[in-house]
């Protein structure tokens, strides 16, 4: 009902004024000033309603306002013709209401402000005084408004034409600051009058109302264009006038949107001067006001200006900006008893973005706003609320962004108290951001000490928190990738000094092993691979004594020993066992042969005790296999210990193919290239020999149960070929051309059986047979032509 | 003209945290036709990084892999190539070419890619061609100290393969190439 009204009353109006406009147009064109003047002030009349609402009104203004811009062109016109203010001013007194009297009387005033005849000064301060008449506080909020936009471009403003001496500053200066006094009185009025409304209606008026604030502010920014307010100016006649009206009208909404025009319109270093003023402004200002965002806006803007501005640094400490700000949220955080603990940090969040940008070499500082923070925290305890620890993750991620170096972070003893008061799943998430962190800017952690305190940051990740696991609740790719990000940070923890180093690698161990059975299978290959790093290069170093008892080869190997088995305890046999061999090669490396046959024991515990599974019992007797046969360290006596021990596997694995290849791979553990006492050819082909007869027996039950895989055993067979081609290559004496015949003869024989054909393995291998008897060089040709091989098509 | 990305042992996060950053900005999506891979990632997501440079990712089994499932050993043809792929622990002695000639010949292939041994290595001899791309990350290695991360790149047209390599030497990617031909298409000697 209401609303249809408005549109009603707003509609009539608007006609109203368009005829008038109309007809002073006409007036106008004809340079009939009277009629102009009639038809302007009855357009005018419009302005006196009651009935509309503020925005509507607002509509209504525009509407007129507008229309008199071309009345304030013919006004000029006509003073160009001579006609004096006197004569214009006497002219308008007929118009009957005061309210277009007094709007008119702006006009003209306005365009006599640059003229000889009467002063400035005078103009404007009767102009501002005559305003006075209107006190209903909607009307009276527009014709100030109307005051200050018709003469704006006529005061003299930064980058105007219109100069003028000091005198004629201050006199615009006086007239604006009145204008606002009073608009904001008004304005004012208006949010407190009338309890016979009805709420509704009051409600959307209030809303209503909001917007109109703009009109008022926009005397400050007049203010903020005006030539001849410096910093002087501002400081003892700009800033405190304002700052009176913002205080005394008591009102919430005008004081924050006050507070915030002052902040965006003034210049910064004006602000950086009268830091102590504003800021002390603040604990006046109505309880309710959002103090936070006031004091966000304004470290934004100075963060801002000492980013932009190099010069203007030494300012920021000369006022001692920042602990003017830290002591000034410190004190709203005290009296705002209420606040929510998502404000307060986002207070902290900007003052500590205005410490990055302002004082990025002062540590102390940034520790200090770290320090308050957790001092306000410590209040409130830990949070429970995702807003506050979205916003606690961007305080902390700060600091992080701005150095991009995580061991300066690791400086601020603030740092890890803040973190104590994330939920869990946050400080998991901070952790996360911290490795990121160093993995993407190649950060070096460098000493034992600080490998401490990167620990003590994400232990979220390290160890279950307070005794919890974290269970069900984790997705396990989650989980995985957590703990691969740890891994990888492990890469990191790096000094070129081997003492140093070991000390890292003590502490890494410390620390990882508090993470339990599900993350060291994760976490400790990372660790014994640094190890075994540190300890080739430990080997590769001059030869002097180490001065430390831990940075011996042999303690690494002793304290990797202890780790590997933790990690069979944790049901990760089979990795132990690969780590457990990886070691034996570092010792072996560092010719420690006792060190290295503990591992191997320790690697064939392994596989007897518990690697069950066949296929894995393969690959890991291979693995045993491969690494044995590198192994130069071992005496006559323990390398046939296990050297046995591995054929004796090997010969009793589960399936009859895999024991055959397993006992003719055995074969390469008598045989070693480098030219030591380590090739013994009867043994090797004693192994052959062995691994043939397995391989008759997969034939014979081949042949039992007709073609099932008779290809199967012959490919054995051939395997067989290969590998004694192998060792007739390397010069194994007993491995005569005979032998060969005689397998390639048992070859063909039941190639013939066989219904599937030979295979493409034995083609490419008499092929590569043929193509060595071919050689130029006599050797190989000459051990190949002892194969007789004609009788193989 | 098609390429094929060899590469292998990149031990993530065992060995090392990641491929160098010179190398993954030369690994551009959409160039490369298919990636044949040596084994030891070891984890998912660089089995997920890979599959983003190419959908036609093969792997075979490193001893310190996550995913059980890879096979031991693999063989597919590009165009007149015959190409077989196996990690190389399986192969002893490690890093032997004659043992893994046998391999070769039992896989019946023109070119075998293996690792292992983290040194780049490429051997021409009577059954093709045997490369080895060493580590693309320069993950430590018990057989090969000094290890620079390197990867391969084959270029196969026609009966021609262009073996390009990859090392990252203090801090500068070096590129070397071998050129191999083969014979005909027929599985004989050359």
């Amino acid at each position: 009902m209401i609303a249809d009204d408005d549109e009603k009353w707003l509609a009539a109006a608007t006609a109203a004024v368009k005829q008038n406009a109309f007809y002073m147009q006409r007036a106008i064109d004809s340079n009939n000033l009277k009629d102009a003047l009639k038809f302007s002030a009855q357009m005018l009349g419009e302005l006196r309603t009651s009935k509309l609402s503020p925005h509507k009104y607002y509509e209504l203004y525009i509407r007129a306002s507008d229309e008199l811009r071309s009345l304030e062109m013919f006004f000029r016109d006509e003073t160009a013709r001579g006609c004096s203010i006197a004569e214009l001013y006497e002219l308008v007194q007929h118009a009957g209401n005061i309210l277009p009297r007094l709007y008119l009387l702006c006009t003209i005033g306005s365009v006599y402000i640059k003229s000889k005849d009467v002063t400035a000064k005078d103009i404007l301060k009767d102009l501002v005084e005559m305003c006075r008449a209107v006190q209903h506080p909607l009307r009276g909020l527009f014709l100030r408004s109307y005051l200050a936009q018709v003469t704006r471009d006529k005061l003299p403003s930064i980058g105007s034409e219109l100069e003028g001496d000091t005198e004629t500053h201050m006199d615009a200066l006086e007239f604006v600051l009145q204008n606002f006094t009073e608009m904001n009185k008004l304005w004012v009025r208006m949010q407190h009058q009338g309890p016979t409304r009805e709420k509704e209606k009051r409600e959307k008026e209030r809303n209503e109302l909001r917007d109109l604030v703009m009109t008022v502010g926009k005397n400050l920014h007049i203010l903020g264009q005006l030539e001849g307010v410096d910093l002087v100016v501002y400081r003892d006649t700009v800033l405190p006038r304002i700052l009176e009206q913002v205080v005394n009208c008591k009102d919430e909404l005008a004081q924050c949107y006050l507070m915030d025009c002052i902040i965006q319109v003034f210049p910064d270093d004006f602000h950086l001067q009268t830091l102590d003023v504003l800021l002390g402004a603040c604990p006046q200002l109505q309880p309710s006001v959002d103090i936070k965002m006031v004091l966000s806006g304004l470290m934004e803007r100075l963060s801002n200006y000492a980013a932009s501005s190099v010069e203007a640094l030494p300012n920021f400490l000369q006022v001692d900006a920042f602990s003017k700000l830290n002591h000034a949220i410190g004190k709203v955080v005290e009296a705002q008893v209420d606040l929510p603990a998502s404000a307060s940090v986002t207070l902290y969040l900007f003052l500590l973005k205005f410490t990055l940008h302002v004082h990025s070499d002062r540590l102390d500082y940034v520790d200090q706003v770290l320090g308050s923070c957790v001092s306000q925290l410590s209040a409130t305890g830990k949070l429970c609320d995702d807003k506050a620890s979205k916003q606690i993750v961007a305080f902390l991620s700060a600091p992080l962004e701005k150095f991009n170096d995580v061991v300066t972070i690791l400086k601020l003893t603030n740092y890890p108290r803040v973190m104590e008061y994330l939920d869990h799943d946050t400080n998991k998430t901070m952790a996360i951001i911290i490795i990121q962190s160093i993995l993407k800017n190649d950060t070096r952690i460098a000493t034992a000490d600080e490998v401490d305190a990167l620990f003590e940051l994400i232990k979220g990740l390290i160890k279950d928190f307070d005794g919890l696991t974290d269970n069900d609740e984790i997705d396990e790719e989650d989980f995985q990738e957590e703990q691969n990000s740890v891994a990888r940070l492990v890469h990191f923890l790096y000094n070129d000094d081997p003492e140093e180093m070991s000390k890292i690698i003590f502490r890494i161990r410390k620390h990882i092993l508090t993470g339990g059975p599900k993350r060291l299978p994760l976490t400790i290959p990372p660790l014994v691979f640094s190890a075994l790093k540190l300890i080739r290069r430990m080997r590769g170093g001059d030869e002097n004594p180490f001065g430390d008892d831990t940075s011996t080869p042999q303690k690494i190997l002793q304290l990797l020993t202890e780790t590997v088995e933790v990690l069979s305890d944790a049901s990760a046999s089979e990795l132990a066992l690969r780590l457990y061999l990886q070691c034996a090669q570092a010792a072996n490396d560092c010719e420690l042969e006792t060190v290295a046959y503990e591992f191997f024991t320790k690697a064939y515990l392994l596989y007897e005790e518990e690697i069950s599974d066949s296929k894995a019992q393969v690959t890991a007797l291979r693995l045993i296999i491969g690494t044995l046969q590198r192994m130069r360290v071992f005496n006559v006596e323990n390398r046939d210990i296990l050297t046995h021990k591995a054929t004796g596997y090997s010969a009793k694995l589960l399936k009859k193919p895999d024991q055959c290849r397993a006992v003719y791979e055995c074969a390469h553990l008598y045989w070693a290239e480098e030219g030591e006492n380590l090739k013994d050819g009867e043994r090797v082909v004693l192994c052959l020999k062995r691994a043939q007869k397995i391989a008759d027996a997969v034939q014979k039950m081949a042949n039992a149960s007709r073609g099932a895989s008779s290809t199967g055993s012959v490919s054995l067979y051939v395997e067989l070929l290969n590998k004694y081609l192998y060792f007739l290559e390397k010069g194994n004496p007993q491995v005569t051309g005979e032998t060969i015949q005689s397998l390639a003869e048992l070859i063909r024989s039941e190639t013939k059986k066989a219904e599937s054909g030979a295979g493409t393995f034995i083609t490419s291998t008499l092929r590569y047979m043929e193509f060595q008897r071919q050689q130029e060089d006599g050797g190989m040709s000459e051990k190949y032509q002892k194969i007789k091989m004609e009788w193989f098509e | 003209m098609v390429l094929v990305l060899a590469l292998g042992d990149l031990h993530v996060p065992h060995r090392a945290a990641d491929l160098p950053p010179k190398f993954k900005s030369m690994l551009v999506p959409g160039k490369i036709q298919h990636i044949i891979c040596t084994g030891n990632l070891c984890i998912k997501e660089i089995h997920d990084y890979l599959k983003t440079i190419c959908p036609d990712l093969h792997i075979v089994r490193g001893e310190f892999d996550e995913d059980a499932r890879y096979p031991d050993t693999k063989t597919l043809t590009i165009g007149q190539f015959k190409l077989g792929l196996c990690h190389g622990h399986q192969v002893i002695p490690w890093g032997d070419l004659d043992s893994l000639a046998m391999l070769q010949r039992q896989l019946d292939v023109d070119i075998l890619v293996t690792g292992h041994t983290h040194q780049f290595t490429a051997y021409k001899h009577e059954g093709g061609v045997v490369i080895n791309p060493g580590s693309a990350t320069g993950a430590c290695s018990s057989i090969n100290q000094d290890v620079n991360p390197s990867f391969v790149l084959m270029d196969i047209d026609g009966l021609r393969v262009v073996v390009y390599v990859y090392e990252l030497i203090d801090g500068e990617v070096k590129v070397d190439k071998i050129d191999f031909k083969k014979a005909s298409t027929s599985t004989s000697a050359p």
